[in-house]
C-alpha cells in the first residue's frame, strides 16, 4: 500500500490540476497544495518538471509524476485498495474513457479555447459553431458510456468524467464570453445533466472556482475576452 | 467462452509509426491478427466507418469492438493479452511510461519533423531544439539496454516506431545526422539493440520505398 508525503504543485484556476484534485479526493488522500503564483514559475515546479514546466505535479514519497491524465491513472493505481476505482475495469471501458478524455484534449478544448482567442465576431460565430458540433459527440458518447447511470463511469464519477467536468468552470467562462450556451438543455440534455449532477459530488464541490473570479482571472490570459 | 485470437483486425499503413507500434504489440503478445493496408491518402469506407471521429490508421477491431489512437490501442492489447507485459507493473514506472510516450509524440515529433521541415526559424536551430528534446530520451536510457529494461516495453514501442524507423528517415532526407553517436550514445545503444529483436524487425518499414515516399511527403510539407 502506498504511504509517504503526498504533495500538489497547482493553482485553484487550472483545469488539469482540479483533476488530480479530485483525483485525491476520491481517494480521501490528504495531500499538501503548493500554489504557484500566476506570472511565475517556484524553483521546486522547474525541478520537479524540467521537461514541461507546467501544473499540475504531483510529488508522491520525492516522486514527481506529471500530466494531469496521467497523474490521474497514477492516483487510481497507486492508491488501488482506497476509495472507488477511477478507471473501468474493463480493458474495452478503459480505452473508451481514454479515448475520450484524450478528445476532449486535443480536439474539444482547443475549439473552447479558440473562442476565447477569437478575433472578432466572425471568428467567434464559426469557433462557437465547432465547439457545438464537437459537444454533441460528446453528448453521444455520454449516452454510450454511462448506460443510463449518471455518470461517464457508471454509478460513480470516474476518469472520463473528470476528464470533461475539470472544464465545466472554464466553459462557464467561455459562455459568457461568446453570449451563447454550449453545454444546451435542448442540444445536449444528458450532459446538461451530466454537469449539474458532476458539480455537486462532494469530490468536485470544494474545488470548483467562483465564475466570477475566474472570468476575472482569464482576462489576464485572454486579452480579447468580452466576459 | 469468448476465445481472445477470433476477429483481431488491425487497419494500418506501412509507413505509419502509430500502425507499427501497434505490430509489434501484437506480434509481442502472439496474437494472430488480420491486418488491412489502407492506401493513404485515400481514405477506404471502412475506416471512414471504423473511426468516424478522426478517420486515421491504426484501427484494431477485436471480437467487434473498435478501438482507435495508438497509445489507447497498446494499453487495451497489454490488459487483454497478459503474456509478455507491454507496461510496467509499478505504477510509479507505468505513469514514467506513459509520460514520456506523449512526449515522443506530442513534442518529439512535431519539432523534429514539422517544425525542421518548415524550418521557420534557421535549420540549426530547429536541430537543435529537436536534440534538447532528444537529450531527455538520452537521460532515460543511459545505462539500460531497452526502456523497458531487458526486454522491449511501451516506451520502445513508441519511441522505436516514431525516432529510428520513421522521424530518421526524415533526417536522412535532409542530411541531418540528428541522433549523433557522440552527442547521442545510449540512443545509438538502444537502436542496435532493437534491430536485434525480430518483432521489431519484422515491423521497420521498407528502407528505400521509405525514403522515397518520405522524401514526397516533406516536399509536400514544405509547400502546404
Amino acid at each position: 500500500m502506498a504511504t509517504g508525503d503526498v504533495k500538489l504543485i497547482g493553482s485553484w484556476a487550472s483545469v488539469y490540476v482540479m483533476r488530480a484534485r479530485i483525483a485525491l479526493n476520491l481517494k480521501s488522500i490528504s495531500y499538501e497544495f503548493l500554489q504557484e503564483t500566476y506570472g511565475s514559475k517556484s524553483e521546486l515546479l522547474l525541478k520537479s518538471n524540467p521537461v514541461h514546466k507546467k501544473i499540475p505535479v504531483l510529488i508522491h514519497a520525492d516522486k514527481p509524476v506529471c500530466e494531469s491524465n496521467i497523474i490521474v491513472q497514477y492516483i487510481d493505481e497507486a492508491w488501488s485498495s482506497s476509495g472507488p476505482s477511477i478507471l473501468p475495469s474493463q480493458p474495452y471501458d478503459r480505452a473508451i474513457a481514454r479515448f475520450w478524455a484524450a478528445y476532449i484534449d486535443d480536439k474539444w478544448f482547443i475549439a473552447v479555447r479558440s473562442i476565447l482567442t477569437a478575433q472578432g465576431e466572425e471568428e467567434k460565430k464559426a469557433a462557437v459553431a465547432q465547439v457545438e458540433e464537437r459537444t454533441v459527440l460528446l453528448e453521444k458518447a455520454f449516452i454510450d458510456c454511462s448506460n443510463g447511470k449518471p455518470f461517464f463511469n457508471g454509478d460513480h464519477i470516474g476518469y472520463l468524467d473528470i476528464a470533461l467536468g475539470s472544464f465545466l468552470g472554464w466553459l462557464r467562462v467561455t459562455e459568457l464570453d461568446a453570449h451563447h450556451k454550449l453545454l444546451d438543455e435542448t442540444k445536449t440534455p444528458s450532459l446538461f445533466l451530466w454537469a449539474e449532477r458532476f458539480r455537486n459530488d462532494p469530490a468536485v464541490k470544494p474545488l470548483m472556482p467562483e465564475t466570477a473570479k475566474l472570468a476575472e482571472f482569464a482576462k489576464k490570459l485572454f486579452p480579447k475576452m468580452q466576459a | 467462452m469468448e476465445k481472445k485470437e477470433e476477429g483481431v483486425k488491425l487497419l494500418g499503413f506501412w509507413i505509419s509509426p502509430f500502425s507499427r507500434r501497434v505490430e509489434m504489440a501484437l506480434k509481442l503478445k502472439g496474437v494472430p491478427y488480420q491486418y488491412l493496408e489502407e492506401d493513404l491518402p485515400k481514405k477506404s469506407s471502412l475506416l471512414l466507418e471504423l473511426n468516424p471521429v478522426h478517420k486515421k490508421v491504426p484501427v484494431l477491431v477485436h471480437n467487434n469492438k473498435i478501438l482507435c489512437e495508438s497509445l489507447v490501442i497498446l494499453e487495451y492489447i497489454d490488459q487483454t493479452w497478459s503474456n509478455n507485459p507491454i507496461l510496467p507493473q509499478d505504477p510509479y514506472q507505468k505513469a514514467m511510461a506513459r509520460f514520456w510516450a506523449k512526449f515522443v509524440d506530442e513534442q518529439i515529433l512535431p519539432v523534429g519533423f514539422m517544425t525542421l521541415v518548415k524550418a521557420e526559424k534557421s535549420i540549426e536551430v530547429a536541430i537543435e531544439e529537436t536534440q534538447e528534446l532528444i537529450t531527455f530520451l538520452e537521460k532515460e536510457i543511459t545505462g539500460k539496454d531497452f526502456f523497458g529494461g531487458k526486454t522491449i516495453g511501451f516506451l520502445d514501442m513508441v519511441a522505436g516506431s516514431m525516432i529510428p524507423f520513421c522521424l530518421a528517415r526524415a533526417w536522412e532526407c535532409m542530411g541531418i545526422d540528428m541522433i549523433s553517436e557522440e552527442k547521442f550514445p545510449g540512443l545509438n545503444r538502444w537502436i542496435k539493440n532493437l534491430n536485434e529483436v525480430e518483432i521489431v524487425r519484422e515491423c521497420i518499414p521498407p528502407k528505400e520505398k521509405h525514403i522515397e515516399r518520405m522524401n514526397k511527403i516533406i516536399e509536400k510539407t514544405k509547400s502546404a
